[in-house]
């Protein structure tokens, strides 16, 4: 080992790439992702459907659907390769020290069961308290994802719950375990807006008062202004940019960042300075066949879009000025440049 | 009545039954709108904003007699379609389209993308088979689909190029009134700017109306002319859109407001704003105003009868429904 316990970074992506094998034949779905996290940070994932955001996630996790492998590159979770990993080892990390919530928290819950039971199963598991202290944790961790009286409510099932308050159970499911880790799959994607603001506002004080990292995967470039300090943008499963939330958004480098943050319509009180049309980005996102290959795949969809494009995969360089913020584009914006 | 008006709709209710009965012994209904009106001139788009639950579809829907009212009048193009029935109704439904939210499962699969848009033309009668094929290509193009395309099914389609097959059927029997229900809500956003600047270009092209729904106040803020907010049945504040977003007044539309992230560094959201408060029981007859309980403003007076929507004062056209009209700070 390289580096010394003490100053690894919590997770260390190196170069991580997998690939699927479909009847078509092997198609790379990840390529070459590398990003770090610190303990307590917050980093979003942003793109459109079908970048690799989630399967990132998955990857990390070590639950890849089954016509998918790691296919080179490390994922060092305090300098431990989880891509190395027995399938023992995941279990006992996944839920305890890394773990998720998804989208859509009907579906990831179970309808069967309490969610008093649920929430107990996680701590029975990893943290082997017996019955009745899991039932008392229980009861707390609902208190603490804000659940008005939770002592009766941790009896309920899931369908007796709203779509805001499920996902908070899935928050103390996820958090039962003070893990160093969330992963945030669009948490909030099926939720209404005021409902939002508070998962959001109980994510950062959570993950604030556990030093809990939060990996947040989303389209919306609100979401990322208001939850995240760093931001890697994925397109067609590479990272087309990193870097502070605050940098990127006030000067994206990457034409599809660019163009992620101009095509949605941002409020603003002064409606006579808005524009009729909106900045569009062309066309789709490539399917997954065309990942890996050797040219910026955003070409097809890019107005800069030049011969070099076509013929070369772009490589990642620095900003100048701004040490932490990477692009890989022939043909990037200027750091002076501002939306 | 002027001809300028699109769509004109007067003190609509919509009730649901519900199983079983209330306290009285009468048949529990659930009231999902609760006297509403509303005017769209020609050519003019007015968005309809609220949560889920919050009666806006049913709204729309009810407009287009796909639900049944309980109350109210709806005139489309100056004709009393509120009261059509039968052969009238059916001839008359030509006059209004929707757009739906889900273009996954509102297209038929197994007809073709041409004969998806031919339907209306073959329900509303009266052309021709070569005047039907004429329509068709010229919408094809209008809506940025190639002719060829006319031969594929949904499934060959992205989202994005679906939902364009959806706006190609509503526009077919050239409607006085598009609906459009959440049109971009499933689309990723990318897709949302192609499928908003084509709902715009063609409004101008060919002088659309649209009734917008979405809960998303960015898109409504970039698609209307008019807003009204909506909450459980009932609209809270109804204004122009300059107005609205220079000085949205109703608590609720505030809040709602305030919980969009922006990205804006530094701005945070102001989410815990609202009092997380039981909501009212529409089952049962409102004795107040129905976001009292959830109003970080509200008082007593708020109990006291239902507020009506009210010009706010020395304004024209910003109304809003609330006791305490001018009597909170506004941000």
């Amino acid at each position: 080992m390289t580096n010394s316990p003490s100053t690894a970074p919590l997770l260390d992506v190196r170069n991580l790439s997998v690939q699927f094998t479909t009847r078509g034949g092997t198609v790379t779905v990840l390529d070459d992702i590398s990003f770090t996290l610190e303990r307590g940070e917050r980093i979003s994932f942003v793109g459109e459907s079908g970048c690799g955001k989630s399967m990132t996630a998955l990857a990390l996790m070590g639950l890849l659907p089954a016509m998918g492998r790691v296919s080179g590159g490390q994922v060092l979770f305090k300098g431990e390769d989880l891509t190395t990993a027995s399938p023992a080892r995941l279990r006992r990390l996944r839920g305890n020290e890394i773990s998720m919530i998804f989208q859509e928290p009907m579906t990831s819950l179970n309808p069967v069961f309490t969610i008093g039971q649920q929430i107990s199963e996680v701590l029975r598991l990893h943290r082997g308290v017996d019955n009745a202290e899991a039932r008392d944790r229980s009861v707390e961790l609902l208190q603490a994802v804000r659940i008005p009286d939770a002592a009766a409510r941790v009896d309920d099932y899931p369908h007796q719950l709203s779509g805001g308050q499920r996902q908070r159970v899935m928050i103390a499911i996820a958090l039962a375990c003070e893990p160093e880790i969330l992963i945030a799959d669009e948490p909030t994607t099926a939720l209404d807006v005021t409902v939002q603001a508070e998962i959001f506002a109980l994510l950062r004080d959570l993950g604030a008062k556990l030093d809990t990292a939060i990996i947040l995967i989303t389209h919306d470039m609100g979401a990322v202004a208001q939850m995240s300090e760093r931001m890697l943008v994925m397109y067609a499963g590479r990272r087309v940019e990193e870097g502070q939330v605050a940098n990127v958004i006030k000067a994206p480098a990457h034409p599809y960042t660019r163009g992620l943050i101009a095509c949605v319509p941002h409020i603003t009180s002064d409606v006579d300075a808005l524009v009729d049309t909106l900045p569009e980005i062309d066309g789709i996102v490539p399917p997954i066949t065309r990942f890996g290959r050797d040219e910026c795949l955003f070409a097809p969809r890019c107005a800069k879009a030049a011969d070099e494009c076509w013929s070369a995969k772009p490589q990642q360089s620095d900003i100048a000025g701004h040490s932490s913020h990477s692009v890989s584009c022939w043909h990037p914006f200027g750091t002076e440049g501002s939306r | 009545m002027s001809d300028k008006l699109a769509l004109d709709v007067q003190n609509l209710s919509v009730s649901f039954p519900m199983r079983g009965r209330g306290a009285d012994g009468r048949r529990r209904a659930l009231l999902a709108v609760d006297n509403v009106n509303f005017l769209i001139a020609r050519g003019k788009t007015l968005g309809i904003v609220g949560e889920s639950g919050s009666g806006k579809t049913t709204a729309a829907m009810a407009v287009a007699r796909l639900v049944p009212k309980l109350a109210g009048n709806i005139t489309i193009d100056g004709i009393d379609f509120g009261t059509l029935d039968n052969e009238a109704l059916r001839q008359a439904r030509q006059r209004i389209q929707i757009i739906f939210q889900d273009p996954y499962s509102s297209l038929n699969p197994r007809l073709r993308a041409g004969e998806i848009v031919r339907e209306p033309l073959v329900y509303a009668g009266e052309t021709s088979r070569a005047e039907q094929d004429r329509i068709i290509d010229e919408l094809f193009e209008a809506v940025g689909l190639r002719p060829e395309q006319k031969a594929l099914f949904p499934h060959q389609f992205s989202g994005g190029q679906r939902q364009r097959i959806g706006i190609a059927r509503a526009l077919s029997t050239r409607p006085s009134l598009i609906i459009c229900d959440e049109p971009v809500s499933a689309l990723d956003v990318a897709v949302q700017a192609q499928i908003l600047n084509l709902l715009k270009s063609l409004q101008g092209q060919f002088g659309l109306t649209y009734l917008f729904i979405s809960h998303d106040l960015g898109v409504v803020q970039h698609m209307c002319d008019d807003i009204a907010v909506m909450y459980m049945g009932q609209f809270m504040e109804y204004a122009d859109r300059k107005s609205f977003f220079a000085a949205p007044r109703h608590p609720y539309s505030q809040a709602l407001l305030d919980a969009v992230p922006t990205i804006d560094i530094g701005a945070q959201p102001t989410g815990g704003k609202l009092v997380d408060g039981e909501i009212p029981d529409l089952t049962l007859p409102q004795t107040g105003c129905r976001f009292a309980s959830r109003c970080p403003h509200a008082r007593d007076v708020c109990n006291g009868g239902v507020p009506q929507l009210q010009d706010w004062p020395g304004s024209t056209g910003h109304r809003l429904a609330c006791h305490l009209t001018g009597t909170f700070a506004t941000s």
